[in-house]
């Protein structure tokens, strides 16, 4: 895999990269218990947290994200879940956001990476390149806190949404379309439910 | 509503009495997360976690929704049960090779139609879909017909689900909640 360019024509407010600007705006891993969805955002949390016990990613179930992180989060109260999920799988099943909206539970907290394609599959556009907004839908979901981080002056508020904000909390990070980092996860699902349960629970 | 109008008012108690135990065999199994999508069938279930300030009642857009709940659930050491009408199994299929791939525990409730008796045409594809369906994703599948069956029948199926950790629906049949009238 060659390290894609985004394409010429691409959206001027797509300007962040999300390897510098996702553990930007997470911070320290160790403060979240981690969700994320399939592609990308499952490389960048998976880079972030070295793959940790902290972390559930998926490399399939599209659409599962969120529904999973407000399961989490409502079986730990005590610990604040952060979702990554991707535009695209995101799209996929955007009615969890209006699920979510009417539990809102405070400790969960959803980061939207968009980078507006499709990038797992060839960066074909998705449809927040064609003038869909996410952040839009979700305050039409119900969610009362949510924002656009399309800056690098914005992460700062961003970061302080996903670790303070006293409801459920929707942060769409804008990217431009390029790789997420390399790292070589787990793929076998078992052993990070396993291993993932070890570590907060102290039993399978 | 026309099921309602179609039973005699007997029928009408024992519904209401089975579906009260099994709202009471469920918390008591354990089960702190109620998913779904509004349905007649589990009309009282849905109710009773409404009004329960010790579970969460979490009504979903869509079935699916409920599958990749159930897994957080399950990774935060809860225990969640989706309850759903048979054509709500078709929304779920993906999502259900997360609970396959990751031996993850899941506990379904399924109200039938498209089966016994049935007088909707649209159900009939789905309805008859649903135990090839739960058969290819390796789900473990008990049934009900009588009012007398439904606690052990639950008791069985979260047990299987939440003490060997597997897939299981538990299929509420027509011959139990009878055939909506067309």
């Amino acid at each position: 895999m060659t390290k894609k360019a985004a394409p010429s024509g691409t959206n001027p407010a797509y300007v962040l990269d999300r390897c510098e600007a996702v553990p930007a705006i997470i911070g320290n891993p160790d403060d979240f218990l981690f969700v994320s969805g399939l592609a990308g955002t499952a490389k960048d949390l998976a880079s972030l947290t070295k793959d940790g016990a902290n972390y559930f990613g998926m490399a399939g179930a599209m659409g599962a994200a969120v529904s999973m992180g407000l399961g989490l989060a409502l079986a730990r109260p005590d610990k604040r879940v952060l979702v990554a999920t991707g535009d695209g799988e995101l799209l996929m099943n955007v009615g969890a956001l209006a699920t979510v909206s009417i539990l809102n539970p405070p400790n969960l907290s959803i980061l939207c990476v968009d980078n507006g394609h499709y990038g797992e599959t060839g960066y074909q556009k998705s449809h927040t390149s064609l003038g869909v907004d996410l952040e839009q839908m979700a305050i039409g979901a119900g969610i009362k806190s949510t924002c656009t981080v399309d800056t690098a002056d914005a992460i700062a508020s961003g970061a302080r949404m996903l670790r303070e904000s006293n409801g459920s909390c929707f942060v769409l990070l804008r990217v431009k379309p390029t790789d997420p980092p390399k790292f070589k996860r787990n793929m076998d699902a078992s052993a990070s439910r396993v291993r993932f349960r070890l570590k907060l629970l102290g039993h399978v | 509503m026309a099921a309602s109008s179609a039973k005699s008012v007997n029928a009408e108690e024992i519904e209401v009495s089975w579906q009260n135990a099994l709202y009471e065999t469920l918390k008591e199994q354990g089960v702190t997360q109620f998913a779904y999508v509004p349905d007649a069938g589990h009309r009282i279930l849905i109710d009773r976690s409404l009004a329960d300030p010790d579970v969460h009642s979490v009504a979903l857009t869509t079935e699916e929704e409920g599958v990749a709940l159930a897994a957080g659930a399950h990774l935060g050491g809860a225990r969640a049960v989706l309850l759903m009408q048979s054509s709500g199994l078709g929304n779920c299929v993906n999502f259900m090779s997360m609970i396959k791939g990751g031996n993850f525990p899941f506990l379904t409730l399924i109200s039938m139609r498209g089966d016994f008796g049935e007088g909707n045409p649209w159900q009939m594809g789905m309805g008859q879909a649903v135990r090839p369906i739960l058969d290819a994703m390796n789900f473990v599948t008990l049934e009900v017909t009588e009012p007398g069956e439904v606690v052990p029948t639950t008791v069985a199926a979260a047990t299987m689900a939440f003490k060997s950790g597997q897939p299981v629906a538990v299929l509420l049949t027509q011959k139990l909640i009878g055939a909506k009238a067309f």
